[in-house]
Parts: structure tokens; C-alpha cells; sequence
């Protein structure tokens, strides 16, 4: 299997087995973390540029880490502080960093789609770092990942998403990523979260907690955007934590040990108990650990994959 | 491809892999400090049957280790397929012990370089030696082996295969041409 994708989009346009060897490439990339030397040559003399259009701590953090454990140069463009601000459009900003002789974009934007139209007008790489509503590929291959580790394969597993599945791109990459190596999803939220014709991407729908979590190996419970609606916040998140909370007492009834995911920033006590993201069930710090494994692989493919096609081009 | 000569077969390559572990314990004295790290793919697999045959002579266990040397190449950008990132395995500290590292063909010697950097990014160790199954001449920086369990002239348009039963089913080193 070789990668010859020059970008990172989505799950969506990715084959079972391009998938599996992103995993297989992080498996590996994960023992670099656990060294004395957290860093190997391989990206020596490459430039990543993390663009930035919506805050965010662990995507960032988490692609910057990976960047530099490759040993390449890493710069951070926080679109607030930049010339995006004077009305710079979206391919101009990106063009300009390809004059720079960068070699990788990482882009998190709020628009759906803004990672497809850069990587089409630009020569060097994009990855993309959540787009809107549409993917966030790498969270979704670290979840994915991790799961692996946990469970040792996705094949048959059924994994629960709890939480807002219409505005998670979170959501949206592990449904295409988990039914492409065969998992059985099923998304379960108030019924105004759940997008119509869901069910085209072959997964379960339901609206209550209980038949979600019964027979599910894993439960990945999203955050909720109340952030969206600050009006009469407080008594929706006590009435949402109450139907659809994951605390310890429910996930006692399964007879399985259901691994609890979360993508981070949790809010306490409204997705989920402390206790259960403190517990065991929970693999929620993992997740982070193996984000860095999981972005490594991907930049590293993406790099070698470009560098390919233009010694192609050469010759 | 057409297959030129044999040049080990099953018991020859046995005999050198029982005469490389008894020149490591003479040279080092023993075992005292001693590790064995094998390079991916087929130096990992040697370095297993030098290092058991190490236990055999001096009685006493060696440091084992495996290591992929693919993120230190410097020709990455210029090989045509995918190379594939395998795990380095290396439970150990290395420094202040001997190191011998094993590596079934000595060619140009630039594995061997990308496997001293690697080797060195994990710790400082004492002294690193290299032993390989076979030497095939033009090599293009200043590397050398310690233990050499044969030396093949070659020309650059032949290939030297190193088959081992681990991988390939069967023991046997192979000179072959580009036709």
C-alpha cells in the first residue's frame, strides 16, 4: 500500500486501507514519544504551518508536538492577530504561505469545505484540522486508534456517539472511518441534534442513552456547543445531562466495560459524571497521547507523498 | 533478474553466525555490558541467532533490541515507493554498554550511518561495533565492519539477496543480475 495523497481531507474519500496504514504508521511513530530524544530526523528541514481560523488548544498543541517530534520548523498563524483581519481571502493567505516555501498546511476553519478549496488551489500539502460541520479527520483517526489499542480491532465492534451529531465534524469522520473497517455505529441525541437522512451513512439512530450504551463496546460522547445558544443555558444542560449524561450508574447496567471517549474540552457534569471521565472506563488521556502518534503519521505520509510527485514532475 | 551463485547456503550461514558470536565474546571478553541490536528487517532477525548463539557460549543472557532506521535515511525523498515505518524496539539503556549492531548486507554504508544516529539519540554508549552476514564492497562513506561473515566482490549491477527462514523460508545468500 502506498500513500499517494498529497493532502489530508476527510475520511470520507479515503479507502479501508489507506486508513490502516495511516494507523499502522502511528503504531510505530508511538514509540518516538516514550524516548529520551522525543524526536527523529525524518521532516528535518520541512516547514508546517498551523493555520488557525477558529480557536483551539489540543488540535493545535497536539499538531505542533507531532510536527516537531519530525524535527521540522513549526509556525503558528492565530488568524485573530494576522492579515486575515484586513479582509485577506482564504487562497491569498494560503498562497502566500506556499511563497514562503512551506511544505505542509495544517487549516482549522469554521466553514465547511475550506480545507478541499485551499488544497485544490495549492501545490504543497494541506491536512486538514476540522472544517465547520463537515470532517475532522485526525480526531477521528485517533479515536479510531486508540480503540484499536483498547479492543485490539474495530471489525464488529459497536461503538456509540452521544452528544450534538448535526454540528460535530468530530462525529461525522468517525462514522465514515469506523463503517469503512466494518464497526456498527449508532448516534444517539435529543432529536434535534440528529440531521435528517443520517441513516444514508449506515449507522443506528436512537434517542435514548440506555439503548445506546446496552450492547456498545465504546461510547464516544461529544461536546455540547452550548456556546451556540447562551439563552437559558443553565436549565437545558441540567435537563440534558439528565437524558443523555454518562455516569457510572449507566454505564454499570451493560454487561460489557464500555470504553468511555471524549474529543475534549469536557464539560463536567453535562456530557458526562466526573467520576466516569476520571474512572477507568475512561481513555480520554490517551486519546490526546495517541493524537500525537496519529498526526506524526500523517504528516509524515503526506510529506513523502508530495516530495514523490515532484521528483516526478522532475524527471 | 537471473540468479548468479550461491554464495551461503543453510549450514554455511549457520557456521558464520556460530563463528561471528564466538569473535564478539573473544573481543569484548564476554557478555559484561554487552547488547546485540539487530537492523530491520533482516539484521533483527540475525542479530536473534547471534545473540542465542552468545548465550549458548558464554551461559549468560544479552540485551536484545530491534531498529528500524527508516526516519534517519537520508535518501527518503528519493526512493520511488512508500517505505514503510516499522517499530524500534529497544527496552534497554545503551549507555556506557558495547553495542554491536547486525545488518545482513554492508554496501554503500549509509544504513549503517542512519543506524549510528538512531542508536545515538538513545543514549551514549560505550562502543558500537558492526557485524554483518556478507560485505559487498563500494561503500560510500567511511564505514567499516567488525565482524564479517563474508566478503563478496561485486559489481553495482549485481544485487546480493539474503534470504532467512524467518522471512523468506529458506537460509541462503544469492548473487543475482539485473538482466
Amino acid at each position: 500500500m502506498v500513500w499517494t495523497k498529497k493532502d489530508l481531507l476527510g475520511l470520507e474519500y479515503l479507502s479501508r486501507e489507506e486508513i490502516e496504514l495511516i494507523l499502522s504508521t502511528a503504531d510505530s511513530f508511538k514509540e518516538v514519544s516514550t524516548r529520551e530524544i522525543k524526536k527523529v530526523p525524518a521532516l528535518r528541514g520541512k516547514t508546517v504551518v498551523n493555520l488557525f481560523y477558529e480557536p483551539s488548544t489540543r488540535t493545535r498543541v497536539s499538531f505542533e508536538v507531532a510536527a516537531k517530534r519530525l524535527s521540522a520548523d513549526v509556525i503558528n498563524i492565530a488568524t485573530e492577530t494576522s492579515s486575515v483581519r484586513k479582509g485577506e481571502t482564504l487562497i491569498d493567505t494560503g498562497k502566500n504561505i506556499q511563497a514562503l516555501n512551506a511544505d505542509i498546511i495544517v487549516m482549522r476553519h469554521n466553514c465547511s469545505g475550506a480545507a478541499h478549496m485551499l488544497a485544490r488551489s495549492l501545490d504543497i500539502s494541506v491536512v486538514n484540522g476540522g472544517d465547520g460541520w463537515h470532517e475532522h479527520p485526525t480526531q477521528a483517526l485517533l479515536d479510531i486508534f486508540t480503540l484499536k489499542e483498547k479492543l485490539g480491532r474495530i471489525e464488529g465492534l459497536n461503538v456509540s456517539i452521544v452528544g450534538d451529531i448535526a454540528h460535530s465534524r468530530v462525529a461525522r469522520s468517525n462514522i465514515w472511518g469506523l463503517t469503512k473497517l466494518g464497526g456498527n455505529v449508532t448516534v444517539c441525541a435529543p432529536k434535534m441534534l440528529i440531521p435528517d437522512g443520517i441513516e444514508k451513512m449506515g449507522v443506528k439512530i436512537t434517542n435514548n442513552i440506555e439503548s445506546a450504551l446496552k450492547n456498545a463496546d465504546a461510547v464516544n460522547v461529544l461536546r455540547m456547543q452550548f456556546e451556540r445558544d447562551e439563552k437559558d443555558a443553565f436549565p437545558k444542560q441540567l435537563e440534558y445531562f439528565r437524558e443523555f449524561g454518562i455516569t457510572k450508574e449507566r454505564l454499570n447496567k451493560s454487561a460489557k466495560k464500555i470504553i468511555v471517549m471524549h474529543p475534549g474540552p469536557i464539560n463536567r457534569g453535562i456530557e458526562m459524571s466526573s467520576d466516569v471521565a476520571d474512572g477507568d472506563n475512561s481513555v480520554i488521556l490517551e486519546q490526546v497521547t495517541n493524537g500525537i502518534a496519529v498526526r506524526m503519521a500523517v504528516l509524515f505520509l503526506v510529506a513523502q507523498a508530495n516530495e514523490r510527485r515532484k521528483n516526478e514532475t522532475v524527471d | 533478474m537471473k540468479e548468479k551463485a550461491k554464495i551461503l547456503d543453510k549450514e554455511s550461514i549457520s557456521r558464520t553466525i556460530i563463528r561471528i558470536a564466538h569473535e564478539i565474546t573473544e573481543k569484548n571478553s564476554g557478555t559484561q555490558g554487552l547488547c546485540i541490536i539487530g537492523i530491520r528487517n533482516r539484521g533483527a532477525y540475525l542479530a536473534e541467532r547471534v545473540a542465542a548463539q552468545i548465550k549458548m557460549i558464554d551461559r549468560a543472557p544479552v540485551s536484545l533490541g530491534v531498529l528500524d532506521i527508516t526516519l534517519y535515511r537520508d535518501d527518503l525523498t528519493l526512493v520511488a515507493s512508500q517505505p514503510l515505518v516499522h517499530k524500534t524496539s529497544i527496552d534497554f539503556d545503551i549507555t556506557d554498554k558495547d553495542v554491536v549492531l547486525v545488518d545482513d548486507v554492508l554496501y554503500t554504508g549509509r544504513t549503517v550511518r542512519a543506524a549510528l544516529d538512531a542508536l545515538i539519540d538513545f543514549g551514549r554508549p560505550r562502543s558500537i561495533q558492526l557485524a554483518v552476514l556478507v560485505d559487498r564492497g563500494h561503500r560510500e562513506l567511511p564505514i567499516r565492519a567488525d565482524y564479517v561473515g563474508k566478503n563478496i566482490p561485486t559489481s553495482r549491477k549485481e544485487t546480493v539477496e539474503v534470504h532467512l527462514e524467518e522471512v523468506d523460508g529458506k537460509d541462503e545468500v544469492v548473487i543475482v543480475e539485473k538482466e
